[in-house]
């Protein structure tokens, strides 16, 4: 599977703002944070505006902050708004043998892949993601502490 | 204020409670069954087959059931969780992770160091939930066909 850049970045500013809710973030603190482009950022974030996961504050110090909910939103609902998720056999649309069983076959098997990726993507929450995080942050660090 | 929950082992006049309690599957079938699985896992005593409730205020508002189980499908000893509800009214109040964690707990000292469990792949809530509690995809992958 690779993600398109709209749905890593949306990844990203949608958990970075939820890890904490109160704090507000602009485009340019996302962007220098992950090393991402703020240009393209921003139009993520116009998405993520419309789709209700964030909110746009303005006035000084402004900037967006977290408006969903980090226990019922999945990685999947972040990513649906960029791409589909579907696998594509890049069958040339002028090939006769479109209907061939072998490449109905693949496009079964191809299937039942994304099938198995959305299903680990639909039950992952914002919660879960980060609560993930933190405990990998911890073991890591305590894995230093531990170090003479 | 918030309600004490407390976890302890099942016993029989918890069955008619448990079995409101399980959602999933034809409830016609399920008393008979049930019944089979109380006298297997609740009775005898043995560390290593566990069948627990949650009860808050003399109700039992959750159940969750499981054991050790050695070279099945050539995997080592290891702990499967294979029942668990939570009444639809009790639930975000941390009463799965109360009785997900003990069962845990016993199923350490029953000497096992890996916990699985298999959930429907439609089944959001559940696989949400131990998603929550740190399980991941694991090494063993179930297939299936239809026989005619």
């Amino acid at each position: 599977m690779k993600l398109n850049k709209g749905s890593l970045f949306a990844l990203f500013a949608v958990l970075e703002l939820a890890s904490d809710s109160a704090r507000q973030l602009s485009t340019t603190d996302i962007a220098e944070k992950y090393g991402i482009s703020t240009h393209h950022l921003a139009k993520v974030m116009r998405n993520l505006v419309h789709a209700g996961l964030v909110q746009a504050v303005r006035g000084v110090g402004g900037g967006y902050r977290f408006a969903g909910n980090v226990s019922r939103t999945t990685l999947l609902d972040v990513i649906a708004l960029f791409e589909t998720l579907e696998s594509e056999l890049d069958v040339p649309n002028h090939w006769s043998h479109a209907g061939d069983p072998i490449v109905a076959e693949l496009r079964s098997i191809t299937k039942e892949i994304d099938n198995l990726t959305k299903a680990v993507l639909d039950t992952i929450t914002l919660e879960t993601a980060l609560k993930s995080t933190r405990r990998s942050t911890e073991a890591a660090a305590g894995a230093a502490g531990d170090k003479p | 204020m918030k309600e004490q929950i407390s976890i302890r082992n099942a016993v029989p006049s918890d069955l008619d409670a448990i079995i409101a309690l399980d959602e999933v599957g034809p409830k016609e079938e399920k008393p008979a069954y049930w019944r089979g699985i109380f006298d297997h896992y609740a009775k005898g005593g043995k560390k290593d087959r566990l069948f627990l409730v949650a009860e808050t205020g003399g109700e039992v508002v959750g159940f969750i059931s499981g054991e050790v189980r050695a070279w099945e499908f050539g995997s080592p000893p290891c702990g499967w969780v294979f029942a668990m509800g939570v009444s639809p009214m009790r639930r975000e109040m941390g009463i799965g992770q109360r009785m997900f964690e003990e069962i845990c707990k016993r199923l350490k000292q029953a000497g096992v160091t890996t916990v699985r469990t298999m959930v429907d792949r439609d089944n959001k809530v559940t696989l949400s939930f131990f998603r929550s509690q740190g399980l991941r995809t694991g090494r063993y992958i179930e297939l299936e066909k239809e026989i005619y």
